[in-house]
């Protein structure tokens, strides 16, 4: 039962109490056999989980679906830490938006996801519970893992929100994406995982990292299940200013299997040197896939990708040294107990954020700093309008992009934590949607030589997640990469 | 690019070791190096984009709504760190 999708659950479940509760016992099931061995999860508890399933009524349409959540979505009663010893303790008082709109449809949170800190990195080796302090709150002591090969990343930073649904421990997850944050773990662990258009979906209770960036989004087994779960958590909220006011459409209409005289824009700039040859091979073949089934590849050009990882690095970190100010020990989770105020704050700081963290928060304070604000901040904020403008030049010319979705399958866990800049290039195709705010999504498109899952990226221009459903679940009809599973 | 490592924590509100100061000023100076490379665009008549929608300011009414997110919040708190429905700080101003 734990293997099911999103559609075949419902359907199994259909409203019987009983059977929900039978799908709850499959995942626990499955969370004690492979939890140790995989790591995804953070404050296990079946206590919780049954009483959130209790607590939504059996005549709603996605009764009894159990979704897993990244650990900084705010979860009424359930503590939430984004992975972080400066939130350790921290109980919120309400649902974020995305969490009531699950309750309201008949879903319930099952567990909390392993994440980087605060979402700072691309492996989820960032993580507070990666064998340091408050680690006794995973059941596995070490770092969230790949399940095709648990000594590889699972890539991050919505890491633990990929590998629950790539191990089959959730039918579905939610993650967030700020430059990849979605996409790139779902590529490394072999799920489809979808950053919708900036605006689209609620981001009240989301704890913020990149303000101008930040979006939530869903992992699951399918792209039909992806359309399912988007008409859930999209939407119009007023406690969210930037969720924008337009219909949700339905979704599940765009599930068409049917390309032909679609035009796939291929830009030759994600093609760059460095890029693993079997990425290379995978994409080769999906594009020779699409043109067997009729949809006309067109090249186009994006040329400011290059720039895309600096104008990234600062805006993302000058807005997260903003919203990370909050944290000083007055109000939320760890505080140093400090003689002074001044002791508190800057104790409660270094001993609360990890290394990432720091290096974050000080170029984002570095970059807005006066004498610097133009060279850096204002600098970037230019360069995004060229990117948008590459964007909107592009989708003259096509309907969907598609590109690969990193440039190489899961890295080793520790190869490239000592190197921020090798890090953070591993986003270089996923940052550009952020930057210009379009929707992106990963999904399944082959392995590499050694087994390991390649995913392949499709954007569309602002509100037209339909389209990406339509060219995603036609590649999906008529491949067999997303019926793999690992072997744990 | 030198960057003042002290200044720009004391700026953030971290305290650093002196072993972090060293390793994170290094940091920096390599990631702002990389990120130098925007210089050589010109970008004198562009237009900044601070945010990728046409967002307007967004107005509601201003009325009283009942919540209990204040005392649950409290009751999560740690006894040190509240006196009554207060959150308790180390002194601010000196008598």
């Amino acid at each position: 039962m734990n293997t099911k999708t999103i559609k075949d659950t419902i359907a199994h479940i259909a409203g019987d109490k009983a059977k929900a509760f039978q799908v709850l016992d499959a995942l626990y099931e499955r969370i004690s056999s492979v939890e140790p061995q995989v790591g995804a999860y953070v404050n296990v508890s079946k206590e919780k989980s049954i009483e959130a399933l209790s607590a939504v009524e059996t005549s709603k349409l996605f009764y009894g679906l159990p979704v897993s959540i990244k650990d900084n979505m705010c979860i009424n009663g359930w503590e939430t830490t984004c992975s972080s010893n400066i939130l350790n303790g921290f109980v919120p008082p309400y649902d974020a938006t995305v969490i009531r709109k699950l309750k309201d449809a008949g879903a319930y949170p099952l567990v909390k996801c392993d994440m980087d800190e605060f979402a700072f990195g691309s492996s989820c080796e960032t993580s507070c519970y990666n064998g340091r302090a408050f680690d006794q709150k995973k059941i596995k002591d070490g770092p969230c893992a790949n399940p095709w090969d648990t000594t590889k990343v699972p890539g991050g930073s919505s890491g633990g929100s990929a590998a629950c649904v790539a191990a089959d421990e959730a039918i579905c997850s939610l993650g967030s994406d700020t430059g990849g944050s979605i996409r790139q773990p779902a590529s490394l662990c072999g799920v489809v995982g979808l950053k919708p258009t900036y605006g689209r979906v609620s981001r009240y209770g989301l704890i913020a990292f990149g303000s101008s960036l930040d979006q939530i989004g869903p992992f699951t087994k399918t792209v039909e299940d992806s359309a399912t779960m988007l008409g859930i958590i999209a939407g119009y909220d007023e406690k969210d200013s930037t969720s924008v006011n337009v219909p949700v459409p339905d979704y599940t209409a765009s599930l068409v299997n049917d390309v032909k005289g679609m035009k796939i824009g291929i830009p030759k700039e994600y093609f760059v040197d460095g890029m693993h040859p079997d990425v290379k091979k995978t994409i080769d073949a999906a594009i020779a896939t699409y043109k067997k089934l009729g949809a006309e590849c067109v090249d186009i050009s994006l040329p400011h990708t290059k720039y895309a990882v600096s104008v990234y690095y600062i805006i993302a970190t000058a807005e997260a040294s903003s919203n990370l100010a909050r944290f000083d020990g007055v109000q939320y989770g760890y505080r140093h107990h400090g003689q002074t105020i001044h002791d508190m704050y800057f104790k409660t700081r270094d001993e609360g954020f990890g290394a990432e963290a720091k290096r974050r928060i000080l170029l984002g304070t570095f970059v807005l700093s006066s004498g610097y604000y133009d060279a850096y901040y204002l600098k970037a904020q230019k360069v995004r309008t060229l990117m948008i403008n590459d964007f909107n030049a592009a989708f003259e010319k096509c309907d969907v992009i598609l590109t690969p979705t990193s440039p190489t399958p899961a890295f080793g866990i520790g190869e490239k934590s000592a190197d921020p800049i090798s890090m953070y290039l591993s986003d270089i195709f996923t940052i550009p949607a952020n930057i210009a705010g379009i929707p992106a999504m990963a999904m399944p498109a082959g392995f590499s030589a050694e087994g390991l899952p390649i995913g392949m990226q499709l954007m569309a221009p602002t509100f037209e997640e339909g389209r990406i459903f339509r060219v995603g679940y036609t590649f999906e009809q008529n491949t067999d990469h997303h019926i793999k599973r690992p072997v744990l | 690019m030198k960057i003042d490592i002290k200044k720009t924590a004391h700026l953030a509100r971290v305290e650093l070791t002196a072993e972090e100061e060293v390793t994170l000023a290094a940091d920096l100076e390599k990631i702002v190096e990389y990120v130098d490379a925007l210089a050589e665009l010109d970008t004198t008549d562009v237009e900044p984009t601070s945010h990728v929608l046409n967002l307007e300011d967004v107005y509601r009414k201003d009325v009283v709504m009942e919540t209990d997110a204040a005392l649950k919040i409290l009751d999560h708190l740690a006894e040190e760190k509240k006196h009554e429905t207060f959150f308790k700080v180390p002194t601010v101003i000196e008598q």
